[in-house]
């Protein structure tokens, strides 16, 4: 059993904001705060002491409304942006005892090419759109010191077949593809390392309802089969309620409550679950 | 010589610093220097960042030699040597190995360059990853990080496209196993050239601000994939149709009259010297 209660990625204490700070509202509690914005400085605190484990194989959800720090959450974890304060350990990189934010930045490249893979809500942000698809893929396998020519074909058509692309379309660029092909195409991508650990952000916001069932289908289907721990970020609590096993709730950059997903949806404590499980259609 | 200029039309401030930015290049093999390109008497883009190096490096006793795409003879590089002569009096000379300075565009001479040698190559885009990334500041990130996937890519992309590695010229090389340079757009034929070069190589770009460089002996690598060898452009079965020499970089010409394809040598002067000494033999 010991295996299984050690953490893929661990987080304590992750803290970001934006602007200086001030007298008046360091540490984060201050009656001129309105939300998470000092009204003497104008720094707002994107994300507050946020704290949470994740164990191989789990899929973690986080909800909340927009502005609630998901996203920037989502961006330290991959290195977008730079956090203002906090630790973050992964099992699979130097055994869980390095901080990875004080890492340099040659490492967290490192890091990002073979421990982790981020599927982002725009595909343009995640995918180079004139080049092609499988040159796409083969970009990650190169970052991560390929430099074989058919294995990385091989691969990544290999994968562009599990994500549903047509092969005959596998060497055409993604910006002629619609938006569910292109999540699909960012999918793979992200999956090309194997990575132990998968980044989404709202991957499926945006896209009609067929396709959004069938992405999500992919993600469910790939994580049972290849048993990759997931961080899933959605405002949709019904993308939540399909694939997290956990839920943490978000509001105002601090995680206000986090459980079993069902018990989140079913008995939330916090008044703003609660007022967003019942807007739930 | 035309005394209303400064020596080598320049003042010695701005040769100074040009030569500082130099000095820099040639401690770091491959890493391109910005520098304050100077307004020239010709346009951006004709060869600034070549000539500016070469005014900034010439003194009373080097023997100049200028080529574009292998010609000595071409309007940009008699114009160029013309305006080197005309503020400096420096003497020049085709003769590759009799040269101390060479100005070139797009190749490097067949002769091979000895020890002493500067061969300074004019560069139209130095940035070796800027089709992959267009901002220069995520570009110079990814020099100091050394990630180069990018570079690959569009190796890779070629191959997909194309089925080979497809660059003409300026196909990247990694240099001293550190930055991946742009080799300026010679051909694949003159990459092998750079490895363990005798001379210094410099290469200047003016519109785009920045010099680099390749000191002697220096290990320059072309990129390319295990399965995917690099191949320099093979002229096998051919020969130069004037001095009839092989194992050289050749261009093909169309001969429309006989309708025939006809290969002559690039580089004119080698050519050329090559003709001298079949005609010598047959003096004698």
């Amino acid at each position: 059993m010991a295996v299984f209660e050690v953490p893929v990625l661990s987080i304590k204490n992750l803290n970001k904001q934006y602007g200086p700070g001030c007298s008046q509202c360091k540490g984060g509690e201050s009656a001129y705060l309105v939300k998470n914005y000092c009204q003497v400085c104008g720094t707002v605190y994107a994300c507050r002491d946020v704290s949470f484990d994740v164990f191989p194989g789990e899929v973690l959800g986080i909800v909340g409304e927009s502005g609630s720090g998901k996203s920037t959450l989502m961006q330290c974890l991959y290195f977008d942006q730079e956090v203002s304060a906090g630790e973050a350990y992964l099992a699979d990189y130097e055994n869980g005892m390095k901080n990875l934010f004080q890492e340099s930045s040659q490492q967290q490249r490192y890091i990002r090419n073979h421990v982790m893979g981020k599927v982002y809500q725009n595909p343009i942000l995640g995918l180079k759109m004139n080049f092609s698809s499988i040159g796409n893929i083969a970009e990650n396998l190169i970052a991560a010191g390929s430099r074989d020519v058919g294995m990385m074909e091989g691969k990544g058509t290999a994968l562009l077949n599990k994500v549903n692309i047509p092969v005959h379309r596998r060497k055409e660029a993604p910006k002629n593809f619609s938006g569910g092909m292109q999540q699909r195409v960012q999918i793979a991508k992200a999956l090309s390392n194997n990575p132990p650990l998968l980044l989404l952000d709202e991957v499926t916001t945006g896209l009609d309802l067929s396709v959004q069932a069938s992405v999500l289908d992919l993600i469910k289907n790939l994580q049972r089969e290849l048993n990759i721990s997931i961080v899933l970020v959605s405002h949709d609590l019904g993308v939540i309620r399909m694939l997290a096993d956990r839920t943490l709730v978000m509001l105002e950059g601090k995680v206000i409550e986090q459980g079993l997903t069902d018990q989140i949806l079913e008995d939330p404590q916090h008044p703003y679950t609660q007022q967003l499980v019942h807007s739930l259609l | 010589m035309n005394t209303a200029y400064n020596f080598a039309f320049f003042d010695e401030g701005s040769k100074r610093e040009i030569r500082r930015a130099t000095l820099k290049a040639i401690a770091i093999p491959g890493y391109q220097v910005p520098f304050a390109s100077r307004e020239m008497p010709i346009g951006r883009g004709w060869g600034t960042g070549g000539l500016q190096l070469t005014l900034s490096l010439i003194g009373r006793n080097d023997v100049l030699k200028v080529i574009d795409q292998g010609s000595d003879e071409s309007v940009n590089a008699v114009n160029i040597k013309k305006l080197v002569c005309d503020t400096t009096g420096v003497e020049t000379t085709e003769h590759t190995e009799e040269a101390t300075l060479i100005q070139s565009r797009h190749r490097i001479p067949e002769v091979p360059l000895r020890k002493g040698q500067i061969l300074v190559l004019q560069v139209p885009l130095p940035e070796p990853l800027r089709y992959y990334e267009p901002s220069e500041s995520q570009t110079k990130k990814l020099h100091a990080e050394k990630e180069y996937s990018g570079a690959w890519l569009m190796l890779f992309e070629q191959i997909m496209k194309y089925g080979s590695m497809t660059t003409g010229a300026d196909h990247p090389v990694l240099v001293n196993g550190r930055y991946v340079m742009a080799p300026s757009p010679i051909p694949r034929y003159d990459n092998p050239k750079m490895q363990q070069n005798d001379a210094l190589i410099l290469l200047g770009a003016g519109r785009e601000k920045k010099v680099y460089a390749v000191p002697p002996y220096t290990k320059v690598v072309s990129l390319d994939f295990d399965d995917y060898h690099f191949q320099p452009e093979s002229f096998e079965g051919k020969h130069c149709r004037l001095c009839g020499s092989t194992g050289v970089f050749l261009d093909e010409l169309v001969d429309e009259a006989a309708n025939k394809t006809v290969y002559q040598c690039n580089d004119t002067s080698y050519c050329l010297e090559k003709l001298n000494e079949v005609e010598k033999v047959g003096v004698n």
